[in-house]
């Protein structure tokens, strides 16, 4: 499904991903772990299209189609889905507002029929409902005074409405309380399935007990130093990363 | 010439034969006096018709021109100096002023501290020291009318070059003695150069009794990575009219950090204007005014914003008592290049007595589209919950405003780095409040 | 090439050219000889058959005006007016006073049909609920020609109607009132207004009655080298309420046209007067050719105890505005407001804001202010909010948001803030920022085009005011705010 090949980007001539290699097949939960500073975030960005990045070589496919070459609206509409790590505050704008103007863009860039607002409330309630978001949260400007832990359950009622076929999950679970833990992965994991894909950055095996991955790949320095099963988080969680700062030097 | 079509006041007349007696006897260059003194003379005495000058009129605040003050004997000079309390507990390297002249005997040039020149202005001016293509360090200035008059008749002064850290602070300490008003026009020049840094006091006192009319200009070409701390204080005697100047270049890098504390005069008017000439500066403009009785205070600033990734910050403080008047006016200019600024400017007064007034106009003039710029501007009074909560536990009303009132004005203060002159300052909000109750 | 800088291309690249309204009707039309004298006054008096106080009241004004500057504090420039090449009154020929729809030119219905605005009460009643019914007082170039709703609006007691015929059917009240806001020697531009003004609403709501529909006057100014001098003039009597709407639109010129109004509220005792306008004039082109002058007075007195007024503005169009709606706050208690987003783009030039002047008792005001620069466009915010010495416990709270698309336009704040009470409270603040990059990605990457993310971040901007509209009109305004700014907006 998402195939990228020697990716080298770098942003005002400081290089943070050097030659990243990495592949997610369908039905398939990647997890990306590695410590602060390697590059996580980096890779998200660049993959839904941050502007700012330089792309020195390499390339991102998904579904072979060539991302880099699209904006980062065409590559939502591609199915591409990041949750922020630090989702954005937009005064003035209604979530509701908000969620029925992306759901209905996505909607008409893939040719489908916009949804009448009985029917998007409907869905929006129920997804709403799934992740307890109270209502009248949705009724606030996007985000803007939300706590940490709500805003990270947003960003899931985004997905979870939009229904991507490629999701990347930066740090979802900071900031979240241990029920808002559960009742967040449950979301994620009520939208696994054999076509859509997840990319789950974090630092902590506690999500990963919940959203339990295929793949965890161990990144450092801007790229993809081992990749194993979901085996290899509790590794990481006993040793750290001290392994792969020896292999850095060397 | 032009002015003989204008009607003048008797104070612009004044004025102009005070130039016309005085103009040969000054010394330096006549012709650059005479150009700003015909550029003033083309619009006279601001009045509130003219923008800058709506709350502050000039034209009604000098009803007569005082004689300039002439040079004091050597035991008029000792006795002034001598009663001079203004940061006097701070140890400084002192240049003192009286009646608006240098008194060079009391500065060891032998012994200066390390990195530290200094010139006497009259002496500069009358052998065309290089220096003096520094003056005028921001081009704009030479519109304001106050400024154009301290260039018309400036007398006296000192140029500092700052060469490197100097750790001592250096105190220039005006005082006005005579028993009648007179006038009085100073310029210092402070050269800061590359990587220097230097803490400047600068005191303003007279005698309560006399109208003086000083009109004084500190101008600071600071370079790139210069650290430039000033605090100012205007303990002007209760019937004196006093102008004043800062003009401020600053290179990149560099940091800046001005405070102007208002706790005399009858009339003044400090105008502040910087210009960001470096990328990445620091600038901090704050003012501390108190004011009571029939007191006026104008605080007056223009800050341009002339290169990227500068920040500024204003923060001005008045407290209103009986009938007075406070007057601010701030305004950030951000041109198309200067992308990035981040500019705030605040002004807070509290009016306590029933008859103040308070203005307040801040100005945003932004062209650049990629900035940070706020401005806010608050005028009230004391808040009463608190006033209720202090004295429910025991203060008597004026006590818990005295407290409240020192809160508000600490915040401003906050910024005076030399700890010594910050608890001076301190000690200066708490003679007034305790003056008032 | 980030989002922002791409809109900010895309802004420098279109012209303003994209407004709708710049067609021109072919009518016959009338119009008094070219230029100003107590001829042309006389005329423009004689044609509305005015009583001969109207008329002295004009030619007093001229006298004055005479004697008067154009003020030159904003900051706007333009080449200078000549005053004597301008008609100062134009209407149609056939029939410039019709008595009903039927004897109105068809070209003239036409127009207002390509504008949207209905003049067919039978159609708005077929269309629309009967709650959000609007009457509409349809003003082309200087005269009336059509008045929606007078019967109805009759029964209840209020008195809709052009101003000219209030003159001669309400001589009384029209006299007891008009200049008492804005006193004919108030400035340059409402001098030369009373002298001229040739026509513009009537509004009288009675005592207690809370108008039983939207009122609006739709302005059109379609006849070359003419200026439009309209004058409104709005009392609500005692606890009465009502809502009026004003809108504009001109043909696209080359030359500049002049548009002096004034409009004069009057609030009484616990009465209360919404204002809001939606003002499209012709901007001129990109080059900043032709476009309207818009030179406005506006003001409203809150005369009586517990009184409110409330001006809500949507400025878009016009080359130059120079427009402060402003409140006298004079009866205890009572409250004015402010609600304004000016958008300009192209080389418009913005130079608007309010005053509040607080005389009365406990008396509260309220400023929100959105400006959005784009193009080669300069926006300023000029205000006044003062306590005078007997306005204990007033209170203002003032915000001002400024936005700048691209780099070439500029975006200015200039507040007056004069307290003489001790317990008069006022707040103020002002921001000037640009689009977030961050902001823009996050909507881009939630799928949204980068007109629409723009479109749907400028629409937060100006949320607070755009509420204060009543529906309709607030669903237009949006769509004015995305044309006028279209290259950056959807
Ligand atoms: N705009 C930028 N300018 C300069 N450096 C940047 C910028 N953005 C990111 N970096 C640097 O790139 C490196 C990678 O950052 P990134 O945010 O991708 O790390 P991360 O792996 O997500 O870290 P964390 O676990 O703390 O979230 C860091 O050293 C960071 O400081
Ligand atoms: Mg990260």
């Amino acid at each position: 499904m998402l195939e990228i090949k020697n990716l080298v980007v770098q942003i005002e001539d400081k290089r943070i991903l050097n030659g990243l290699n990495l592949t997610v097949n369908k039905g398939e939960v990647a997890a990306i772990m590695g410590p602060n500073g390697s590059g996580k975030s980096t890779l998200s960005y660049v993959i839904a299209g941050k502007e700012d990045y330089e792309v020195l070589d390499g390339e991102i496919l998904l579904n072979g189609e060539n991302l880099l070459e699209m904006e980062p609206d065409q590559r939502a509409a591609a199915g591409v889905f990041l949750a922020f790590q630090y989702p954005l505050e937009i005064p003035g704008v209604a979530s509701m507002t908000f969620l029925k103007a992306t759901l209905n863009a996505q909607r008409k860039a893939r040719g489908e029929e916009e949804l009448t607002t009985p029917d998007f409330i409907k869905r929006v309630n129920a997804a709403a409902q799934q992740l307890e978001i109270p209502k009248d949260m949705l009724k606030r400007a996007l985000n803007v005074g939300f706590s940490g832990g709500e805003k990270k359950r947003m960003e899931i009622l985004q997905m979870a409405l939009l229904q991507p076929s490629f999701c990347i999950l930066d740090e979802t679970d900071s900031g979240l309380d241990i029920d808002a833990l559960r009742i967040v992965s449950e979301g994620v994991n009520a939208l696994r399935s054999p076509d859509r894909a997840f990319l789950v950055i974090t630092h902590y095996q506690r999500l990963l007990n919940h959203i339990v991955p295929d793949t965890v790949h161990v990144m450092h320095s801007g790229r993809i130093v081992r990749s194993g099963g979901k085996e290899l988080a509790l590794e990481l969680e006993a040793n750290g990363y001290a392994d792969y700062r020896d292999s850095e030097a060397a | 010439m032009a002015d003989v079509t204008l009607m003048k006041t008797p104070a612009e007349t004044a004025l102009a034969q005070a130039f016309e007696s005085a103009k040969t006897l000054l010394p330096g260059n006549v012709e650059s006096r005479a150009q700003a003194f015909e550029k003033f003379t083309a619009r006279g005495l601001p009045h509130r018709r003219v923008e800058e000058f709506k709350y502050t009129d000039l034209r009604a605040a000098f009803r007569e021109v005082a004689p300039f003050a002439g040079v004091p004997t050597a035991e008029e000079a000792k006795a002034a100096l001598a009663g001079a309390k203004t940061l006097a507990g701070i140890e400084a390297l002192q240049v003192p002023f009286v009646n608006g002249h240098f008194m060079r005997e009391a500065v060891d040039f032998r012994a200066l501290p390390e990195n530290l020149e200094i010139v006497p202005l009259r002496e500069a001016l009358a052998n065309d020291h290089e220096w003096l293509a520094h003056l005028s360090p921001v081009p704009w200035a030479a519109e304001n009318p106050v400024y154009q008059l301290n260039t018309s008749f400036m007398a006296d002064g000192v140029m500092i070059r700052v060469a490197g850290p100097v750790e001592v602070p250096v105190h220039l300490r005006f005082v006005t003695a005579a028993e009648t008003a007179v006038a009085t026009a100073t310029r210092v020049l402070v050269v800061v150069e590359e990587g220097a840094s230097v803490t400047l006091l600068e005191t303003h006192e007279s005698t309560d009794g006399a109208g003086h009319q000083p009109n004084d200009v500190v101008e600071l070409i600071a370079g790139d990575r210069t650290n430039v701390q000033h605090v100012r204080v205007n303990a002007e005697g209760g019937k004196t009219l006093a102008l004043s100047t800062l003009a401020a270049r600053i290179g990149a890098e560099a940091v800046f950090n001005s405070i102007n504390v208002v706790a005399g005069a009858a009339t003044s008017r400090h105008q502040v204007f910087a210009l960001l000439n470096g990328e990445n500066t620091n600038l901090r403009v704050n003012g501390v005014t108190m004011l009571k009785g029939l007191q006026h205070a104008d605080s007056t600033l223009v800050v341009e914003h002339n290169a990227l990734h500068c920040e500024s910050r204003e923060l001005f403080k008045t407290v209103i008592d009986d009938e007075a008047t406070g007057v601010f006016q701030g305004k950030i200019i951000v041109p198309h290049h200067a992308q990035k600024t981040d500019g705030r400017m605040m002004s807070a007064a509290i009016l306590l007595g029933e008859g103040g007034t308070m203005n307040n106009k801040p100005e945003l003039e932004i062209f650049a589209d990629d900035v940070q710029c706020a401005h806010g501007a608050t005028c009230g009074q004391l808040d009463d919950d608190l006033l209720f909560y202090l004295m429910a536990r025991g203060l008597p009303r004026k006590e818990a405003e005295s407290l409240l009132i020192q809160a508000f004005l600490g915040e401003a203060l906050e910024f005076v780095e030399n700890e010594t002159a910050r608890e001076a300052l301190i000690g200066t909000v708490e003679g007034w409040l305790r003056a008032r109750s | 090439m980030p989002a922002v800088q791409e809109t900010i291309d895309q802004v420098r690249s279109i012209d303003v050219d994209q407004y709708k309204y710049g067609f021109e009707t072919e009518v016959e039309m009338e119009k008094a000889p070219k230029g100003l004298s107590e001829d042309v006054i006389r005329f423009i008096s004689a044609k509305k058959g005015e009583p001969e106080w109207m008329l002295q009241w004009r030619l007093d004004a001229y006298k004055r005006w005479l004697t008067m500057t154009e003020p030159a504090w904003a900051r706007v420039s333009y080449d200078k007016i000549d005053y004597n090449d301008i008609y100062y009154y134009a209407a149609p020929k056939k029939n410039p006073a019709p008595k009903s729809l039927d004897e109105v030119d068809p070209e003239i219905l036409k127009t207002y049909e390509k504008l949207g605005i209905p003049l067919r009460e039978q159609e708005i009643l077929a269309g629309v609920e009967p709650q959000s019914r609007v009457a509409v007082d349809a003003v082309f170039d200087s005269v009336s020609v059509a008045t929606t709703f007078k019967e109805e609006l009759k029964k209840a007691g209020v008195i809709f109607m052009p101003i000219s015929e209030a003159v001669r059917e309400y001589p009384d009240l029209v006299r007891q009132y008009l200049g008492t806001v804005v006193p004919v020697t108030d400035n340059f531009f409402a001098t030369l207004n009373s002298a001229v003004f040739t026509d513009g609403s009537f509004v009288y709501i009675p005592p207690g009655v809370r108008c039983p529909m939207e009122l609006s006057t739709y302005f059109r100014i379609n006849e070359k080298n003419t200026g439009q001098f309209e004058r409104t003039l709005i009392i609500a009597d005692k606890g009465s309420y009502v809502s009026y709407l004003e809108g504009c639109t001109a043909p696209r010129r080359d030359e500049n046209q002049l548009h002096a109004a004034v409009v004069e509220l009057i609030a009484l005792d616990d009465a209360e007067i919404k204002y809001s306008t939606v003002q499209n004039w012709y901007p001129g082109d990109s080059q900043g050719r032709g476009g309207i002058y818009n030179f406005v007075t506006k003001r409203g007195d809150c005369r009586g105890r517990n009184s409110v007024i409330t001006w809500t503005q949507v400025e878009t169009g016009s080359a130059i505005t120079w427009k402060y709606p402003s409140c006298i706050l004079r009866g205890d208690n009572s409250r004015g407001e402010f609600y304004s987003i000016a958008v300009s783009n192209g080389m418009q030039q913005v130079d608007s804001g309010t005053k509040m002047i607080h005389l009365g008792k406990n008396t509260t005001s309220r400023i929100i202010s959105k400006g959005i620069a784009a193009g080669r466009s300069e926006n300023t915010y000029r205000g006044l909010v003062s306590a005078h010495r007997k306005a204990t416990g007033a209170r203002n709270f003032t915000n001002c948001d400024s936005l700048l698309i691209g780099n070439e336009c500029g975006a200015h704040t200039v507040p007056y803030i004069e307290s003489k009470n001790a317990s008069a409270v006022f707040e103020h603040e002002a921001t000037t920022s640009k689009i977030s990059e961050d902001q823009m990605f996050y909507c881009q990457q939630r799928g949204l085009s980068e007109e629409e993310a723009v479109a749907l971040i400028v629409n937060g901007f100006v949320k607070d005011v755009l509420q204060q509209l009543p529906m309709e009109f607030a669903v237009e305004a949006q769509k004015l705010i995305s044309i006028s700014l279209e290259g950056s907006v959807g």
